[in-house]
């Protein structure tokens, strides 16, 4: 758990300072060695490390816009995710994805840049697996900003009339982009709605890993008991901005403060030590995952960029015959000629 | 003509500012126009599309609403259908298919199903386009759906003086009006602006009536017609083109629905070469359209078409294959070269 949560925060870190290069000074979302947005996910890491610590290969997990704590502790192949990220050739779709779209059949991880929109697909693998009597259990992931969304609440009500083996994570970090959650919800603990599903729910108050590990390890047990679904909210933090480049004049610096001092890794990493670790044993754990993650990127940076031909395949797993090309047609219309 | 008028002022704005110039002129004129959606107060729109608004008309009137576009997107259908005149904000068209019903179900159809008796006098804003390699989920354009289902106006500008005039008709008109805004176009500092969408724009305010294409190049050997991001490509190919002797004509829908067919057909008239130009996916979409009217209307005056759209694919995240789908001003002036004899 501890070494999860430090490989993703020092990926994440990682992972800033190649998002930034080559948009200093002036911040241009185009530039630089990784396409597109980025949306980090520090101070989110206790509520991936202690849930997913429970699954096997073959749960199920559906992360949001925000995945890469949830990929690393689910266990998704670090090299090829990062490949991804990149925009590289070996990423895991070849770099077609990118990093709010990254899925990994071999660990059965999928995310979605839509909010709220996993909770459905993570139905359906509890579905699949009640149907064909499996003990398989799935997991949603999404922030306390979905919670307003039409597909988490529908996916609540599916999953428990269903009775089926699902866990909704929800993790808190107090905004929705711009907007606190006082200001979305009025529901200030969020795992009182699953009252109105006649699931239980709970929450972890603090993002203490410790607490989130015990709470998940009961309600992925009672999904896997074919007992029904469980809504879990975590309290997390948010360190940084919504995505890289948000400027968060909206938010008010003592909160911004108050996120960085709380840090589930350094507690967890104290808690260790009265459990009776050794700091060389913290140190080592800490070290190992430095290394790994910056071997994975330079593995990742050396890839290949795809070609750019790629882009026509994989609509189609079985591409009908005489699908449009990009060809120009260079025919004539008209009777004249 | 748009472009002549502008000439007389000396006053630039983006084309952000001069779409948040025209929402707050008219919602000083009138109490019943409001702005709601995700982060578009405090922010001021992830892509300022709101910005300043929320300082002036406080959060009753420049609402922050949960993530739940089928609830806030509707609530605008009903709050139009009670008399207001709300301006709903969807941040990336993208985000659609959550909202879907609300939109051509509801927002779309009430007027014609109530027989003319309900009006749904609302603003639907959203952002368009890719270029910055978002992927799949957050770069698509979009243009032929909504144009596609009946009963919404829809609006695509390309440069500031438009992007205000426009606002100021789409606000004021009874029928629901889909405003469709190009992220690359705003003049937003992490994401740079091609030259030209920044223009000269009055003080006053002014509409420019829906169906009214603007010729933004005259010229005598191929017709180009498209919309949003591309009318900037277009101009930029044809004065390549213009060094090799081809003289493109350039024009810009700038609104899908109602659609001026007569300055197309015009311009095909004089060219007899069509070139139609799209960020959308080629197929049933906007270059089909567009190439489907002037073969009915001007099949005899056609000597040659062509379309440059995305082909039917996603838009994908890496660099090279994102270059490869979405079409550029090369892929513009090879289309001109290939309808030239």
């Amino acid at each position: 758990m501890f070494e999860d949560m430090v490989t993703a925060r020092y990926y994440e870190e990682r992972l800033q300072e190649e998002y930034l290069e080559g948009k200093q000074p002036a911040f241009d979302i185009s530039a630089g060695p990784i396409p597109g947005e980025l949306h980090l996910a520090a101070g989110h890491e206790a509520a991936a490390a202690g849930v997913c610590r429970h699954l096997r290969d073959d749960d199920t997990v559906t992360a949001p816009h925000r995945p890469h704590h949830v990929a690393i502790a689910k266990g998704v192949d670090l090299k090829r995710m990062t490949a991804e990220i990149f925009g590289r050739q070996t990423g895991l779709s070849g770099g077609k994805g990118g990093h709010m779209h990254l899925f990994d059949p071999d660990v059965n991880f999928a995310c979605s840049g839509i909010i709220a929109e996993g909770c459905p697909p993570a139905v359906g693998a509890g579905l699949a697996a009640k149907k064909r009597n499996e003990d398989s259990v799935a997991v949603a992931v999404l922030g306390e900003g979905a919670i307003s969304q039409g597909a988490f609440l529908e996916s609540l009500n599916l999953a428990a009339v269903q009775e089926l083996p699902v866990v909704f994570v929800v993790e808190d970090n107090d905004w929705a982009i711009s907007m606190p959650k006082d200001r979305i919800t009025d529901v200030d603990d969020g795992s009182l709605r699953a009252g109105g599903f006649d699931m239980p729910g709970v929450r972890v108050d603090y993002d203490d890993a410790t607490a989130v590990y015990d709470a998940a390890k009961d309600a992925i047990g009672r999904a896997r008991a074919g007992n029904g679904p469980t809504l879990l909210e975590v309290q997390v933090h948010r360190r940084m901005g919504h995505f890289m480049g948000d400027p968060q004049s909206y938010r008010p610096d003592e909160d911004t403060e108050a996120a960085q001092e709380r840090d589930s890794i350094e507690r967890l990493a104290d808690d260790l030590r009265e459990a009776g670790v050794e700091d060389d044993d913290v140190e080592a754990i800490r070290e190992r995952a430095h290394d790994r993650v910056d071997e994975v990127i330079e593995w990742a940076k050396d890839q290949p960029e795809p070609d750019p031909e790629a882009a026509h395949e994989d609509v189609f797993v079985n591409p009908p015959s005489g699908v449009t090309t990009d060809e120009p047609t260079h025919e004539l219309a008209g009777s004249d000629d | 003509m748009a472009q002549q008028e502008s000439q007389a002022v000396e006053r630039e704005l983006t084309m952000s500012r001069a779409m948040v110039e025209a929402i707050a002129h008219e919602m000083r004129e009138n109490d019943e126009v409001f702005y709601m959606g995700e982060d578009v107060a405090d922010y001021g729109g992830i892509f300022d599309s709101t910005e300043g608004l929320r300082e002036e008309f406080g959060y009753d009137r420049v609402m922050d609403v949960p993530i739940s576009e089928t609830a806030y997107i509707g609530a605008a259908v009903g709050a139009a259908q009670a008399g207001m005149r709300p301006i709903a904000e969807l941040m990336f068209v993208d985000f659609f298919g959550v909202c879907m019903d609300q939109i051509y179900n509801q927002m779309a159809k009430n007027t014609y199903m109530s027989g003319g008796n309900v009006s749904v006098p609302m603003v639907l804003t959203t952002a368009v386009g890719g270029t910055y390699n978002d992927a799949g989920q957050h770069s698509q354009t979009l243009y032929g759906t909504f144009a596609h289902l009946p009963g919404m106006k829809v609006v695509v500008p390309s440069t500031a003086y438009d992007a205000k005039g426009l606002m100021h008709n789409a606000i004021r008109d009874d029928d629901p009006v889909v405003y469709m805004f190009h992220k690359r176009l705003m003049g937003i500092g992490w994401m740079p602006a091609p030259d030209g969408p920044k223009t000269p724009v009055p003080d006053e305010p002014y509409t420019i009536p829906f169906g009214s294409a603007d010729v933004k190049r005259e010229g005598s050997d191929v017709t180009v017609v498209t919309l949003g991001l591309h009318v900037h490509q277009a101009l930029e190919a044809a004065e390549t083109l213009a060094e090799d002797g081809i003289d493109a004509e350039v024009i810009d829908l700038r609104t899908l629905v109602p659609l001026d067919t007569e300055t197309i057909l015009e311009s095909i008239g004089k060219t007899g070469r069509l070139v139609v130009v799209d960020e959308d996916y080629r197929s049933y979409g906007v270059t089909a359209e567009i190439v489907a009217s002037a073969a009915e209307e001007r099949l005899a005056d056609l000597d040659a078409v062509e379309r440059v759209a995305v082909p039917d694919v996603p838009l994908p995240y890496a660099r090279p294959m994102e270059d490869e789908v979405i079409p550029d001003v090369e892929d513009i002036e090879a289309a001109v070269r290939a309808v030239e004899p």
